[in-house]
């Protein structure tokens, strides 16, 4: 058992410097030293975590954890995204004046939570991170504390209880039909099912659903999207960059390894929710797409523009339901899309935070202008928008070219024509706002400045996104590496 | 010896972008010197490429300054450049017409460096397009147009320059997007992306009908080109652009369209091309006549320009689509004429807005006596444009109109030449119209003063008219290259 710990060395790690910045708060005036012991303890469990990659794949504590690269990668998927929001919000949570050291401590704890949740083989352990990550959310999200942001976290409790209500419904189903939490029992017992389909079992039907369903509020697909818009629009904005990448990334995780390793086999099995899946990206994307071209606030956008890549990232789910096993290229296509993803918007949410600390709008129209205001952030922003659209030469269009060709080549044609037709729809959208940043005369002459921690985190994610997209072949090798554990 | 030749062709401006961005405060003359450095250096070295060109018998068929690195190696996408006579010529007009644009830029105020960027990134993103062996490389390629582009008609353009630049955007984006799902079904069936060796594939497929692959890929180069009733952009898009981006637009990224007909549409399926070369004769016989009929009746300087443009990028479907050798040597060639051709014509239009701040002709009037100079260059441009012997633009018609009047890709080809030619009339009528409502008539007191071309203009216009003249009297220099190029795709498809 002890020799087990440093399995969730990271997890640990990250903990003690969460409680270390709550002590800090609370004895220490400057409130810098908070940022920077928050960053440290991210770059100590991202640390452990990479020292974990060469560690065989192995399951502990009973079958609840495992230590597999496919894990490993999310994990580290999410600290670098938590300190690349932790540096671009050390001036933007200035405004709280108190309860700076909660803030960070409750990123990090939520961020322990999707961690743990990454690497959960066992539905009790899903369930429980899900909780913790969500917690520490719920409260993030309604921490301006003013009408907006209250609201939106009413909202996102609300909604998200429902989620895990359904969830753990689901879940208990599973448990009455198959007798088991772990994942492998489950699909021991999945593969020696007699029924030819699930209508043979309508309570585990039931309990898929569910569970797909609960994910889904995580992963904001449709029918589960409601929640993002308004969340995103009132909840602090380095709250919304980190929900809408390090939240969704281990949300596309766990439901990828829960389906897959759950309800991998038999070939029916995965062929059926892999069609629903398939169905659901269709709607996602277009839902996501239309919808966003009348927002006004570029919180908002974005929010839908998350649901529409979304459903690109569902594209690839199917792709990967219907693969044959162990074609890791298929499987990877879907990490690599999130890996692109996370920077891709984590950049564009930076530029915004940068953006809004100065001019205190989050209104498109305000932005009018502003490459003449400041021409590196519009740049950056510029250089995120046309990867979201998926243009040259950034991730964006690798990316999309990866995760399509997985799904042509399982005959998702159709679904690829529906998501490459989306593409130039969400194009208008992307544009609207690199136009009126370019070509819009400036509201005010004012010069809008940023600070060097924010600068670092936009410079980091720029580069990495058009390094991906010139000469992408290093990092989807890393991609298929963490792909691999499916090939079972 | 490898000296990456091509590499070095397509990168030179990317480095130009480089030392541009990089430059701390560059002065106007500097910014205008490096662009000129760089896109004159990229020019050079495709003219190197161009006279070590191997032009024998043995060289048929052959990829040459071939360069390969393995690039993407999850999908087996490999970073692979070369150039054949199709493609050649191409590349040797962008990079001329890249040194022409910048020296029509010469006089620009507003924020020079970026506009020099957006040229060199639009120059090497086309030349990538022309010089790609890789479909994946291709179509990075052929997205990363879009964003220069974008960028020069919303920025620097007139008018409705926003619009234009929104329509152009999401036009090619649909295409592309479609080219996309034909790319990669094509990967699906073969299992390459290696565009010489699906030449030579004969691609079955149960997963999709072949036709069906065929429009996938064609919607993307039928915007582009444009075909018929996919040409709306084009109006706008070059109506609104500055003039260095007119003279790319109209000059080499139409271009894209039209090669990309021949090296992957007709290469890779030769039977279907065959199937469906009669809709796409008519769509090209519908669109001289409708491009011309409608050119006569603009008043918009560079809209009457743009609309012969539908007009003449019509003879190069038709030709593509008679399917024989001579035509297809005629619409590649007709490709590289009617690209310096007009790109004069909208350099020309340009220096005369600039100085006449109207393109209205019915604001203009008489100006041969005020800017000589100009006027003999329009007119031959204008000319050359109509087809007269002796121009560019008389050989590339000629040698199609005669290939697609013996061909046998569908019934009936004689009548749509036949249709096709009555094109060559009416351009004759709106180009001899346009020169004489703009230039002769009753000089306008209001021009009286205004300064002909200057030195740099002149350099610019005139080292374009020597080309269109010793293209015109000397085609050869271009055939013997295209020959070479189009004699297996003319074998591939056996007609």
């Amino acid at each position: 058992m002890m020799d087990e710990i440093r399995y969730i060395a990271p997890e640990i790690s990250l903990l003690c410097f969460a409680l270390l910045v709550i002590v800090l708060d609370l004895f220490i005036k400057p409130k810098r030293v908070l940022p920077i012991a928050a960053i440290a303890g991210s770059l100590c469990s991202l640390f452990a975590v990479l020292m974990l990659f060469t560690v065989p794949s192995t399951d502990v504590f009973n079958k609840m954890i495992a230590v597999d690269q496919f894990g490993l990668f999310f994990k580290a998927l999410i600290l670098v995204s938590l300190v690349l929001v932790i540096l671009a919000s050390h001036k933007y949570i200035l405004k709280f004046e108190r309860f700076q050291g909660e803030f960070y401590a409750l990123l990090m704890l939520s961020a322990i939570g999707l961690m743990i949740l990454v690497s959960a083989i066992n539905l009790i352990t899903i369930y429980v991170a899900l909780e913790l990550s969500s917690i520490s959310l719920y409260v993030l999200v309604s921490f301006l504390k003013d009408k907006q942001s209250t609201e939106a976290g009413l909202k996102y409790l609300i909604l998200g209880a429902v989620a895990s209500a359904m969830l753990l419904y689901g879940m208990a189903l599973i448990f009455g039909t198959t007798g088991n939490t772990c994942l492998s029992c489950i699909a021991d017992y999945m593969k020696g099912m007699p029924a030819e389909n699930l209508t043979g079992s309508p309570v585990l039907l039931i309990g898929l659903v569910l569970l797909i369903s609960g994910f889904g509020f995580k992963i904001a697909g449709v029918p589960f999207q409601m929640w993002v818009p308004d969340v995103y629009e009132g909840a602090p904005t380095p709250v919304t960059a980190y929900l809408s990448v390090a939240s969704k990334a281990a949300g596309f995780a766990v439901i990828a390894r829960v389906l897959l390793t759950a309800f991998g086999m038999p070939v029916w099995l995965h062929n059926d929710w892999a069609m629903i899946i398939a169905i659901l990206a269709a709607v996602t994307m277009t839902v996501g797409n239309v919808v966003a071209i009348v927002q006004t606030n570029i919180k908002r956008l974005l929010g839908y523009s998350s649901i529409a890549q979304a459903g690109y990232l569902m594209v690839g789910l199917a792709a990967m339901g219907l693969a044959a096993q162990g074609d890791s290229i298929i499987r990877s296509g879907l990490l690599f899309f999130l890996f692109s993803y996370t920077l891709t918007n984590l950049g564009a949410f930076i530029a915004i935070i940068a953006i809004s600390n100065k001019i205190n709008s989050d209104n498109i129209e305000d932005y009018s202008g502003m490459a003449k205001r400041a021409p590196l952030l519009a740049i950056g922003l510029t250089i995120c928008l046309i990867s979201l659209t998926g243009l040259p030469p950034t991730a964006g269009l690798i990316a999309k070219i990866y995760i399509f060709n997985g799904a042509v080549g399982q005959g998702l044609l159709w679904l690829v024509i529906i998501a490459v037709v989306n593409s130039c729809i969400s194009a208008y959208y992307y544009f609207k706002v690199v136009k009126v940043m370019w070509m819009g005369e400036p509201v005010a002459q004012e010069e809008v400045t940023s600070t060097w921690p924010e600068w670092l985190a936009l410079a980091f994610c720029c580069l990495a996104v058009v390094v991906m997209g010139i000469i992408p072949g290093a990092f989807i090798a890393i991609t298929q590496n963490a792909a691999k554990m499916f090939g079972i | 010896m490898n000296l990456n030749l091509l590499s070095w062709i397509i990168f030179l401006p990317v480095i130009g972008i480089i030392v541009l961005a990089l430059w701390p405060k560059p002065s106007q003359k500097t910014v205008k010197w490096i662009a000129l450095v760089f896109t004159s250096a990229s020019f050079l070295v495709s003219i190197a490429v161009f006279l070590m060109f191997d032009r024998s018998a043995a060289a048929i068929g052959i990829m040459q300054f071939e360069e390969k690195l393995l690039w993407i190696p999850a999908i087996n996408s490999y970073y692979h450049l070369g150039v054949d006579g199709l493609s050649l010529p191409l590349v040797i007009l962008m990079t001329f017409l890249g040194v022409i644009s910048v020296l029509v830029s010469w006089k620009i105020q507003l924020q020079p460096r970026q506009y020099f960027i957006w040229i060199l990134m639009l120059e090497s993103s086309i030349l990538g397009v022309f010089c790609s062996l890789d479909l994946i490389l291709f179509f990075l390629f052929w997205e990363l147009e879009l964003i220069p582009m974008f960028f020069l008609i919303s920025i620097w353009g007139s008018g409705r320059k926003e619009y234009a630049a929104y329509k152009y955007l999401i036009y090619t984006l649909v295409g592309s997007a479609f080219m996309l799902a034909g790319i990669l079904s094509v990967y699906f069936i073969t299992h390459t992306f290696d565009m010489t060796a699906l030449a030579g594939i004969q691609i079955t497929s149960s997963f999709i009908p072949l036709s069906v692959l065929f429009f996938l890929l064609m919607v993307g180069f039928s915007i582009k080109l444009p075909v018929f009733p996919l040409h709306t952009w084009l109006p706008d898009a070059h109506t609104n652009a500055p003039t260095a981006a007119s003279v790319i637009l109209a000059g080499a990224l139409l271009k894209m369209g039209g090669y990309g007909m021949i090296r992957l549409c007709v290469s890779m399926l030769p039977q279907v091309a065959v199937q469906y070369a009669p809709i796409m004769c008519t769509l090209a016989v519908i669109g001289i006549i409708y491009g011309a009929a409608v050119t006569l009746r603009q008043t918009d300087l560079k809209r009457l320009i743009a609309y012969s443009s539908v007009s003449h990028m019509g003879y190069v479907l038709l030709g593509i689509f008679a399917l024989n050798q001579v035509s297809l040597t005629g619409a590649s060639l007709q490709m590289f004429s009617h690209g310096i051709i007009t790109g004069l014509l909208f350099a020309m239009v340009g220096l005369v807005y600039d100085k006449t701040h109207t393109r209205d002709l019915n604001n203009l009037s008489g100006l041969a006596r005020q800017m000589p100079v100009i006027v003999v260059v329009f007119s031959i441009a204008g000319l050359a444009s109509l087809g007269l012997p002796g121009t560019a633009g008389f050989a590339a018609e000629f040698i199609t109109f005669a290939g697609s009047f013996v061909s046998v890709a569908s019934p009936g080809m004689k009548i749509f030449t036949l249709i096709a030619v009555i094109g060559v009339v009416v351009t004759s009528g709106y180009i001899l119209w346009m020169l004489q409502r703009v230039f002769y008539g009753h000089p306008l007191d209001k021009y009286n003063g205004l300064k002909d071309a200057d030195a740099v203009e002149m350099i610019a216009t005139f080292s374009v008219v020597a080309v269109i003249m010793l293209v015109g009297i000397y085609p050869a220099i271009l055939t013997n290259v295209i020959n070479i190029g189009i004699e297996p795709i003319a074998r591939l498809i056996g007609l």
